[in-house]
């Protein structure tokens, strides 16, 4: 697909041969997100582009400074809105490791089910929308009621769909309930037949193939200088996966495979993320198999975690922790951290800086969307705008995440 | 877990540039590094080319203000994914003269990264590319993210926060 001997260099612009400009964005329905790119066109091919960001930036890094631990768990639900439990969780993790708590083995597993039931729904959106894009209409609409089945056990875990606000800093906020795990049970069963019938339409699909094979390839150099990351950078040929590289909340208990592409071409990007999900399916089918019994959902954290209610009114010390916790007067160490989790566009990383307060000092969050979008203008130079639709969707940027 | 590349990075560090680390530790398992901002683009030239080191992808990059609201400093951290070792560097300079080199010759996605911490925090990466605003309006003549920017309007009268925020 790569054109470029086609495009006209800028001296042999003349009144008869010159470029057009186009705005793609900032609402576009193919860039599924707010965010703008002027593109400089030679007819249908694409010789500059400009990405423009910023559109929904919500100065997240600036909330978090004003707000105690707690309540910046909702802030992260809103970076990658695909899958908020994998964020949500992440930050988890970033207090218990400044405050040095561990959690019993039994919520480790937990948070796994969900994290991955997070990265199903995640890779599920982008890879149904690749096939949108290339005009399959009928995998997204066959594929998407399972997001929902998904969005109904969050349902009955949190309350919450989109934005979970899941789980609590030390655990969860109660133990599941026995419709959860039916529908948890249930999805793990049902699944499987759904996802086949979904690679049956698309991945040996001719006319599929013809759009994506070779289309918005990037080398793993490219990738590894432009700090790509999760699925993106794997489908480049790097078996880069924090899951395994640094694992975190007991994921070095489960097997599982990294799939990796070769070319980085917008086929190896959906196919990662389809190996992506029966590899996610593996794991929860193993978290469920080997659940620790008889432990409690969350740790023995009082100061983070809010005493149930009756014992609020009975209990002198939970009515102290309750209000402190409340208030937000809760001691935190001083300490630098950095933790990352595999979210489900590669390495959500938090870097949290405290000074004691009951608000951090300085909390960044690396945004894998953020810093691989910059190479899109690299990738898309020379290549049709048709084709440059479904490398950004196959790329799976998420505007949430990316402006921050 | 990490002793032994803390150990060696100091080594390593200190061998090739005498007195450029100004503080280094090695809390939470993870070895941090004060280099001096005049020497912190060869520091980083140098864990990137090192062949033992090999520090070859950039994490994250990002900026800060000291406490004394006096400094800025940038904070990298690297990384080396075949035998998975992880630095940060940090380097301060004078708030007033918020001037360090860019990483983009290094690495090319340190770009957005770099317009990113000069947006929140006005740090002018040296030989960058295209140092222009990337997350707020364009027209905007603050850096937000500084502490002298606090996060409300300090002339509303209506309500008393005395007791809460910082």
């Amino acid at each position: 697909m790569n054109k470029k001997e086609n495009i006209i260099p800028e001296s042999e612009e003349t009144i008869e041969k010159e470029y057009s400009i186009l705005n793609l964005g900032p609402t576009h329905p193919a860039t599924h997100g707010i965010f703008q790119n002027i593109l400089k066109m030679d007819g249908e091919i694409i010789h500059e582009a400009e990405p423009t960001v910023g559109y929904i930036h919500r100065a997240f890094e600036k909330l978090a400074e004003r707000r105690p631990y707690n309540q910046i768990t909702p802030i992260t639900d809103r970076l990658n809105y695909c899958s908020s439990p994998i964020n949500n969780m992440g930050w988890h993790m970033t207090v218990e490791k400044l405050i040095g708590c561990t959690v019993p083995k039994r919520v480790d597993y937990m948070r796994v089910i969900i994290m991955e039931l997070a990265r199903i729904a995640d890779h599920l959106v982008c890879n149904s929308v690749i096939g949108v894009d290339t005009g399959a209409m009928t995998g997204f609409l066959y594929i998407f009621q399972w997001r929902e089945k998904i969005y109904d056990i969050y349902e009955s875990i949190c309350g919450a769909r989109l934005t979970t606000n899941i789980g609590r800093i030390g655990g969860f906020e109660r133990e599941w309930s026995k419709t959860t795990w039916d529908q948890i049970h249930n999805f793990v069963k049902e699944y499987p037949k759904a996802l086949k019938e979904f690679s049956n339409l698309l991945e040996r699909n001719k006319i599929f193939m013809d759009r994506t094979v070779n289309c918005g390839p990037i080398s793993a150099k490219m990738a590894l200088e432009y700090s790509f990351t999760g699925p993106n950078l794997r489908a480049a040929g790097v078996d880069y996966d924090v899951r395994v590289a640094t694992p975190y909340s007991s994921y070095q208990d489960f097997d599982f495979i990294i799939p990796i592409g070769q070319s980085g071409d917008t086929y190896d990007r959906f196919m990662v993320r389809q190996e992506e999900m029966w590899q996610s399916l593996k794991i929860i089918e193993q978290a469920i198999k080997n659940m620790p019994k008889d432990q409690p959902f969350h740790a023995d954290l009082p100061e983070f975690y809010l005493p149930p209610k009756e014992e609020v009114y009975n209990n002198m010390e939970a009515l102290i922790y309750h209000f402190k916790i409340v208030m937000g007067e809760t001691e935190v160490p001083k300490g630098e951290v950095y933790h990352c989790v595999e979210g489900g566009n590669g390495e959500l990383g938090f870097y949290l800086v405290s000074d004691g307060g009951r608000t951090p000092y300085r909390l960044h969050f690396r945004r894998p969307c953020f810093i691989y979008y910059q190479a899109y203008s690299e990738m898309v130079k020379g290549i049709m705008l048709s084709d440059a639709i479904i490398t950004m969707s196959s790329m799976n940027v998420i505007a949430g995440e990316l402006d921050a | 877990m990490n002793e032994d590349l803390f150990k060696k990075l100091n080594e390593k560090i200190s061998a090739k540039f005498p007195d450029v680390i100004e503080a280094s530790d090695l809390a939470y398992d993870f070895p941090s590094f004060t280099i001096k901002k005049d020497n912190i683009h060869d520091v980083l030239e140098f864990l990137k080319n090192d062949e033992e080191l090999n520090f070859h992808f950039l994490t994250d990059l990002t900026g800060f203000q000291t406490a004394d609201e006096k400094q800025l400093g940038v904070i990298y951290h690297l990384h080396n994914m075949p035998k998975n070792y992880r630095v940060r560097i940090r380097t301060y300079f004078d708030i007033n003269k918020p001037e360090i080199p860019t990483a983009t010759d290094i690495w090319p996605g340190a770009n957005w990264m770099e317009r990113e911490t000069f947006d929140f925090y006005g740090v002018r990466f040296k030989g960058h590319p295209k140092l222009k605003r990337i997350l707020n309006v364009d027209e905007m003549d603050i850096f937000p993210m500084r502490k002298e920017y606090p996060l409300e309007d300090q002339t509303r009268d209506d309500k008393d926060d005395k007791m809460f925020g910082r």
